[in-house]
């Protein structure tokens, strides 16, 4: 068994002899010399990835105000930050949004304009002390007037992420991206084979402690990441590195319409080859990361899965769910993972990059925990009225408008011969039928693309799509389209004025 | 050029495009066509001296003819080639390149902005 030293490879790289490759190369390297020939010839290994890494942001530190401010809320360009503890500290969250701008500006686009030397306007409020009189604070700032600004992130660099698709008829707009209708395309992340901690699954030498290079300069990992999952592969990483030193090439803000903001972010790990089983695992590639296509129709934390990829099907172009043809996109771009593997490569090679060893190992078992709650939450099937009134598609609107008065409901769900949803009317349709004296039969004036609900969905769910598609009831279906109910806006609204 | 062609929906399409390649004697390449009950709308390639026979038989017979010369536009220095618009794109307009840049074709460009609500960083546009 080959085993190297951690002092051995540094003294390498001081004296100018160190091999470093990036993990895309180690690929043919581990294939053509073996494991341990590889882990003979190669001291480090390089990896990179460049994509949304929404779980970040940072830190400052604006110096003491005169008279002086305990701020107890603060915005940067109307970003509000956290600034729940002593004074003059806030966390600026790449993902919250400006309370002017809206999706447009977040946290992320503050922290970019901060790195890219432009000056941001900060506004505190405060509720005064005898140490800390002030009550208000506006001023405007640049990077290089505050003390501290510190990227510090609770959870990056997934391992590897699923692939999104959307099964509904409409497009979803979600952090991973546009989701075109009736698996229009599907959309991955990760960087696959230069992916860091896939080239490093067991955690040997990435962990706390670690330094790394994080926005272009070198940074460090603080520990393992939040929802750190190492047991189903889903391992993530806290990070730290100083906001001042970065390069704003790879600190880049996005805004997913209609999601939201996020930060693009590079991170690059070296790998030293300390032993043989470090070498072999570096040598993963692209074919041999699989990871699960989830539907993001199902508006549940338990998305169904559709079947499962490698790296490799996703980046041919298209991959095949349940024999259709879907192509796809990545979110994070490779080519700038590359090129941050191969910057750190670079560095390591001049010696300006010393690698090192974890003072910590991260977890290599534990999984990831849905949430405890302790509030029951309603079902669609639990308020829905079920003594609903249908009506059939061959039916007059006459029919129809006296319907409508002897039930009292607004909606009708308009039902085929056998009984299954064939659209909706509301008193609106007959009204305006009546108004253009069109007295055709219901399925004239019906509307046919009808939203509509499943008795087991949660109301909160029911309630964002009526919202979405602006309608105010929506008939409930059984999975053999019969409606069995129907489910108004007011029903919903009475329930969530009870809950708070 | 590339012209888009829009007709309400209670006019039928078919037999009109037919119709006016008879009249013209031109042929409409057709690269795109989505006809519904809400809608029909076709993109195709006419030869540019045809083009004002082939737009006054087409208009004479109630459709709506507009000039599709602003394609997309991409901010490059917004750009980050993460590849986000190549899956939504219905005429291939972007693509990988071997080194993984994202190239753009914009001349197959139909101008239906789909790649707009994709891109996270803003960088692609269309002009009004
Ligand atoms: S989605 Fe936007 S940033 Fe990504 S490659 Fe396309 S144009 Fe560039
Ligand atoms: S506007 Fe439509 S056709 Fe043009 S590049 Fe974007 S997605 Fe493609």
């Amino acid at each position: 068994m080959v085993e190297k030293s951690i002092h051995e490879i540094n003294r390498r790289i001081k004296d100018g002899s160190v091999n470093v490759v990036t993990a895309e190369e180690m690929v043919g390297i581990v294939a053509e010399l073996g494991a341990d020939g590889a882990a003979k010839e190669v001291d480090v290994v390089t990896t990179g990835t460049f994509g949304a890494m929404c779980s970040s942001g940072v830190w400052v530190n604006l110096g003491h105000s005169e008279p002086p401010i305990k701020m107890q809320k603060v915005w940067f360009n109307d970003v509000e930050a956290y600034t729940g503890l002593a004074a003059v500290d806030a966390y600026i969250g790449v993902t919250q949004l400006s309370e002017t701008r809206g999706m447009e500006y977040g946290g992320a686009h503050v922290i970019e304009d901060l790195l890219r030397g432009k000056s941001v306007d900060v506004h505190a409020t405060a509720y005064g002390t005898d140490c800390y009189p002030r009550k208000q604070l506006d001023t405007t700032i640049t990077l290089d007037d505050i003390n501290q600004a510190v990227m510090m992130n609770p959870r990056n660099c997934y391992q590897k992420y699923n692939v999104a698709t959307n099964s509904s008829n409409r497009t979803l707009h979600t952090y991973m991206g546009a989701l075109l209708p009736d698996y229009g395309n599907a959309t991955y992340s990760a960087a696959g084979v230069l992916s860091p901690l896939s080239n490093d699954p067991n955690y040997e030498t990435i962990g706390t402690g670690t330094r790394i290079f994080l926005g272009g300069a070198q940074g460090y990992i603080t520990g393992a990441g939040t929802q750190h999952d190492p047991t189903n592969k889903f391992g993530t990483i806290m990070v730290q590195g100083d906001l001042k030193k970065m390069n704003p090439d790879y600190v880049r803000a996005a805004t997913f319409p209609g999601y939201g903001t996020s930060l693009y972010l590079g991170i690059g790990i070296p790998i030293p080859i300390i032993n043989e089983r470090v070498a072999l695992a570096t040598a993963v590639s692209d074919a041999d990361i699989s990871t699960n296509i989830l539907d993001y129709a199902t508006a549940s934390r338990a998305r169904p899965k559709l079947g499962q990829v490698t790296y490799e099907q996703l980046k041919s172009g298209t991959i095949d769910i349940n024999g259709r043809e879907v192509t796809t996109s990545s979110m994070s771009s490779f080519k700038v993972a590359r090129k941050i593997a191969g910057e750190l490569k670079d560095w390591i090679k001049r010696g300006e990059f010393i690698v090192s060893l974890p003072v910590d190992r991260l977890s290599t078992q534990g999984v990831f925990k849905p949430m405890l709650q302790t509030q029951e939450t309603p079902l669609v099937g639990d308020i829905m009225s079920g003594n609903v009134v249908t009506i059939k598609q061959d039916a007059s609107v006459y029919e129809a408008a006296k319907k409508i008065i002897e039930s009292a409901f607004n909606h009708l769900p308009v039902v085929s011969n056998n009984n299954s949803l064939a659209g909706i009317v509301t008193s609106w349709d007959i009204s305006k039928a009546v108004a253009d004296d069109k007295f055709d039969l219901v399925e004239d004036i019906m509307t046919k693309d009808t939203v509509k609900a499943i008795s087991s969905e949660t109301i909160d769910v029911a309630a964002y799509r009526l919202d979405q598609n602006n309608v105010s009831a929506m008939p409930v279906v059984d999975k053999n389209d019969q409606v069995i109910g129907i489910i108004t806006s007011d029903d919903i609204s009475k329930l969530l004025a009870r809950r708070c | 050029m590339k012209i888009r062609i829009n007709v309400a929906p209670d006019i039928v399409v078919t037999p009109i495009i037919a119709e006016v390649i008879l009249e013209t004697r031109t042929l409409l390449n057709i690269s795109q066509a989505h006809i519904d009950s809400t809608k029909g709308e076709i993109i195709a390639d006419v030869p540019i001296d045809e083009f004002d026979k082939i737009k006054s038989a087409l208009t004479s017979r109630g459709a709506k003819i507009t000039i599709m010369d602003k394609p997309i536009s991409r901010d490059e220095d917004e750009c980050v080639e993460c590849g986000a618009c190549v899956s939504v794109c219905p005429v291939k307009v972007f693509t990988f390149g071997e080194d993984w840049s994202v190239n753009l074709d914009e001349g197959n460009c139909i101008q239906c902005g789909t790649c707009i609500e994709m891109c996270p960083h803003g960088a692609l546009t269309l002009e009004q």
